[in-house]
């Protein structure tokens, strides 16, 4: 009992990764039409956010280390410490979270930029022009990202208050065996929020009503009179923030590297195939739901049985949906099938 | 059921979301005539004309076709027993040249729907070719053969998806408003290649809005209101049947 | 002897590819390309792309996952190797029939979808097959390390027909090395041989079937065609050609790694079938060759290189020039690879090949202009 509840939580986390990632992947799809193979480049380009946050907040100089008095010993103290003392040292301390300020402009920016700069010319073209075009920005973004950080994961740790596990098992009552990093569960409640919102926003403001319907039927919206095009560049805007932010408050669970996005965004293609194309609840149930059981496909109990199916439990699942229902598990009929 | 049926639709029933697009449709189409089916618009003429080739599964009935059920068959499977169509809007191949356009369907008619064979060269295909020409210069098309076909007129489109039908000599050829999109000069044109093959004993089930088309072609009518047959029979008797005036009239006044 | 029969035309093409392909090391040579190692994966790779092109460019299903039947063909040549001889023909012979067998697979199952579905499908399949080469295929593909020929393999063919073994085993063609130049002239004969077919393709009716379902599949449905069998035929040639370049480059040097399989690796012979002019013949071989080519030489480039070849500037101007390109070479040349995708898919979707005509037959047109004014 408390093994499936631990396997569910670590699946949790990562399919909420998947689901935001697949959000936003999906609302571009369904308001724009276009398949954006960059968009994990947006969710790296979000954890580099914090990265680079983190980089300017330790911004150091060398001091001379007073413990040391047999000879001169230098160390590095970020300025931030230096000016402002403890304050300076706890801002540190919580720099990842903090670096979402920073995230959302610089991702809605990003994103605004790429969808008038590239993307806006390819809504007539077909998918396969799409999908190349889009691939060569992935590869661009991420090998720019190389060129300035290396191709070496960078630690960004969660502050030391969260840095902890919790005893979730306790909670329930099934021992001790049940524990789990907080800041998973942090970033749990986090993608439910945001998710949350998303939905929030499309479903009770103006704005959202017209990007729904025009997710429906975009011709009979334009009929209206409605300048759709204007809304839909701002839908991927925000596609790229929701991106970013998932990147960001990822970076203390996976050291970001350069080419994480490219790892999500397959995954994250083959949630939104699962989920049905052009769904915002599919991808985010299917999200979740490839998350956990990917995680229950790495129990040892399970690849005993069936040897590599952690390997490939995402995509066959996927191979198997494509096949019996095309449309996905949420998908509208007729969205892409053939 | 006669005997010299050759498609018979029998209690055909088709909705789409709560809408009956076609109610207990019964329609026999005879060996050599020119059958036509007209109505208002929306009255299921096309959707009646995509039970037949496979396109839509009814959800009641059969459509008989020389003595095989086609419903539930493929589109590919339908037109190698001898059903040809022609669409509303010209279904064509647009980077390929006219001749090419042309030589498909006759490859499909020797070969069968699987074949492959890449020994053999395209340029000895010389029969094929030879077919493929004859047909294009029958309709008029002769000295445009080797000029990519999506650049041409709508209506040179639709004379060449008739040219792509008549390749295959089938023994029914089903026609969605032939003429729609055409001059007046093209139109008779049309009316005349359509009188030949008549002569030669073709099956023609023909939807038209067109009535000038209608009555030079039809030997029977069948008129078609909110998804059931209102009225069949000869031309004469279709125009003087007032159901089928109050039907045209309320059609075009909604 | 219809088989060997072609158009006046395409027999000229066909003569000048080879004599193009067979001097290549020396035609290459004053761009510093003329090297067997360079010139051979000219060839594997040319071979890849055209039989990616005959899926790709003939009936437009884009398949993500080529790289896979590429990986398939690597490790049935080395295990051809390892268990039977090690003279190259049957290793490529397994190793594109291998890719063949597996292309039936995994086109049955993928051709059920059309469109992005499609590709999603493939690389699906390719992902699995690359996770699964790391994980528990190990035995076959010995992981992460990647498989190599060892001199204890047991090789029955060999030892049956009493084949000395060498004390570094290496691919033989009846005991010629297939190392150096022997190893590209095998591998250029291949070439020849794929292109030649790949023209008979292009020129047969099969071809034209498959040009028409790009073109309108719906209309070839209902002209009395089954589509899905033609795209499969297609899908396995491009497999099986993708399986002989794999086991190509095992050939000319006896190993197989999993990274052979990954989904960039899929990506790059769409860039090069792309780059060179999808549903052209000589296209994707003129991507396939610049692309190796510019790797190659951006990849080698470091920053006292880039010194030494801006050295003709004033010291200031050549520093500036330096800092500008260095990104782009060396590390940084999957950046330039990246930034040229784009450029051919936003202003020449035709592809190079296009591109050229355009230009000549602009230059005609201009031309006769001038001759009639």
């Amino acid at each position: 009992m408390d093994a499936i509840l631990l396997q569910v939580l670590n699946g949790l986390d990562k399919g909420g990764a998947y689901a935001l990632i697949a959000l936003g992947l999906t609302l571009v799809f369904g308001t724009l039409g276009v398949v954006n193979f960059a968009h994990g480049a947006l969710f790296m380009l979000g954890a580099f956010c914090a990265v680079t946050f983190q980089k300017i907040m330790t911004l150091s100089k060398q001091v001379k280390d007073e413990s040391i008095t047999f000879f001169d010993a230098y160390k590095e103290v970020p300025y931030l410490e230096i000016w402002f003392g403890d304050t300076g040292a706890a801002f540190i301390d919580w720099v990842v979270p903090l670096s979402i300020f920073m995230a959302i402009p610089v991702m809605l920016a990003i994103g605004l930029i790429m969808e008038r700069g590239l993307i806006q010319y390819f809504y007539k073209r077909p998918h396969a022009e799409q999908i190349l075009v889009t691939f060569g920005l992935a590869i661009v973004l991420q090998e720019i990202v190389k060129s300035f950080f290396g191709a070496n994961p960078i630690p960004t740790p969660a502050p030391d208050i969260v840095a902890g596990s919790a005893n979730i098992g306790a909670l329930f009552g099934l021992g001790d065996s049940v524990v789990y990093p907080y800041w998973r569960l942090i970033y749990l409640a986090f993608a439910g929020i945001v998710i949350f919102s998303v939905f929030a926003f499309l479903q009770f403001t103006t704005f959202g009503m017209v990007v729904r319907a025009g997710m429906a039927d975009r011709e009979m919206v334009g009929l209206l009179g409605i300048n759709v095009q204007r809304r839909f560049t701002i839908v991927f805007g925000i596609a790229a923030v929701v991106a970013g932010l998932a990147g960001v408050m990822y970076t203390p669970i996976l050291p970001p590297d350069y080419h994480m996005g490219m790892d999500f965004l397959v995954l994250s293609f083959v949630v939104v195939v699962v989920g049905g194309m052009g769904s915002l609840g599919g991808a985010v149930a299917a999200g979740f739901l490839l998350g956990i059981l990917q995680s229950f496909a790495s129990m040892n109990e399970v690849k005993a049985i069936i040897p590599g199916i952690d390997q490939i439990i995402i995509y066959l699942v996927a191979v198997i949906i494509l096949l019996v229902r095309p449309r996905g598990l949420m998908g509208r009929r007729g969205v892409m099938e053939d | 059921m006669e005997n010299n049926t050759v498609l018979n639709i029998a209690y055909v029933d088709k909705t789409f979301g709560g809408l009956h697009a076609l109610s207990n449709i019964n329609l026999q189409i005879e060996q050599g005539k020119t059958h036509a089916i007209i109505g208002p618009n929306g009255a299921g003429k096309s959707t009646l004309l995509n039970v037949c080739v496979g396109r839509i599964r009814p959800d009641r009935g059969t459509v008989n076709f020389g003595g095989e059920i086609l419903t539930g068959k493929h589109p590919h499977e339908i037109n190698q027993l001898g059903v040809a169509r022609v669409f509303q809007t010209p279904e064509i191949f647009p980077e390929l040249t006219l001749l090419q356009n042309v030589m498909l369907p006759a490859f499909a008619k020797r070969d069968g729907a699987f074949r492959f064979n890449p020994v053999k060269l395209l340029a000895d295909e010389r029969d094929i070719e030879g077919e493929a020409r004859h047909v294009l210069e029958d309709l008029g098309l002769g000295d445009q053969m080797d000029n990519p076909s999506g650049s041409m007129s709508r209506g040179d489109k639709r004379r060449l998806e008739l040219a792509m039908c008549l390749v295959q000599h089938p023994k029914l050829l089903l026609l969605d408003e032939p003429t729609a999109g055409m001059s007046r000069a093209d139109t008779n044109r049309t009316i005349e290649i359509l009188k030949r093959i008549k002569e030669r004993g073709m099956t023609k089930v023909i939807i038209e809005h067109d009535m000038h088309v209608v009555f030079s072609l039809a030997d029977k009518i069948s008129v078609l209101a909110q998804g059931t047959i209102i009225a069949e029979g000869s031309p004469d008797e279709i125009r003087g049947n007032p159901k089928v005036q109050e039907a045209y009239l309320g059609g075009t006044h909604e | 002897m219809s088989f060997f029969k072609l158009s006046r035309r395409d027999a000229l093409m066909m003569l000048v590819f080879t004599a193009a392909v067979l001097t290549m090391p020396v035609w290459l040579s004053p761009i510093g390309a003329g090297y067997p190692d360079l010139v051979q994966k000219f060839a594997i790779y040319g071979l890849f792309a055209i039989g990616f092109n005959i899926l790709f460019g003939l009936t437009g299903y884009l398949s993500f996952g080529h790289a896979a039947f590429l990986g398939v063909g690597s490790y049935t040549a080395v295990w051809s190797f390892k268990l039977m001889s090690m003279n190259v023909i049957p290793a490529v012979l397994l190793g594109t029939l291998a890719a063949g067998l597996f292309a039936v697979v995994i086109g049955f199952i993928s051709l059920r979808r059309t469109g992005i579905y499609f590709a999603i499908l493939t690389l699906a399949f390719a992902q699995m097959c690359y996770n699964l080469a790391y994980s528990v295929l190990t035995p076959i593909t010995n992981g992460e390390t990647g498989l190599r020929v060892l001199r204890e393999d047991p090789r029955y063919l060999d030892s049956m027909l009493g084949v000395v073994q060498e004390a570094v085993p290496l691919g033989n063609f009846f005991g010629i090395n297939m190392q150096g130049y022997s190893g590209f002239y095998f591998c250029a004969v291949m070439l020849i041989i794929g292109f030649f077919i790949s023209v008979r393709i292009f020129r047969s009716p099969f071809g034209m079937k498959l040009v028409a379902i790009k073109s309108n599949q719906t209309r070839m449905r209902y002209t009395g065609f089954n589509t899905r069998p033609y795209v499969l035929v297609a899908f396995v040639i491009s497999g099986m050609y993708a399986g002989m370049a794999g086991s190509l480059m095992a050939v000319t040097d006896p190993l197989a790694g999993a990274e052979r399989m990954q989904w960039t690796a899929s990506g790059e012979v769409v860039l090069m079938t792309i780059l060179g002019g999808v549903g052209t013949l000589t296209g994707p071989l003129l991507g396939a060759a610049l692309i190796k080519y510019f790797e190659n030489i951006f990849s080698a480039f470091n920053e006292s290189a880039l010194l030494d070849a801006f050295s003709f500037l004033p010291e200031p101007a050549q520093h500036f020039v330096v800092a500008i390109v260095q990104p782009f070479v060396g590390e940084g040349w999957h950046l330039t690879l990246g930034a040229l995708f784009m450029i051919i898919v936003i202003f020449l979707p035709g592809g190079l090949v296009e591109g050229i005509s355009r230009l000549v037959r602009r230059r005609g047109k201009s031309g006769s202009d001038n001759a009639g004014g």
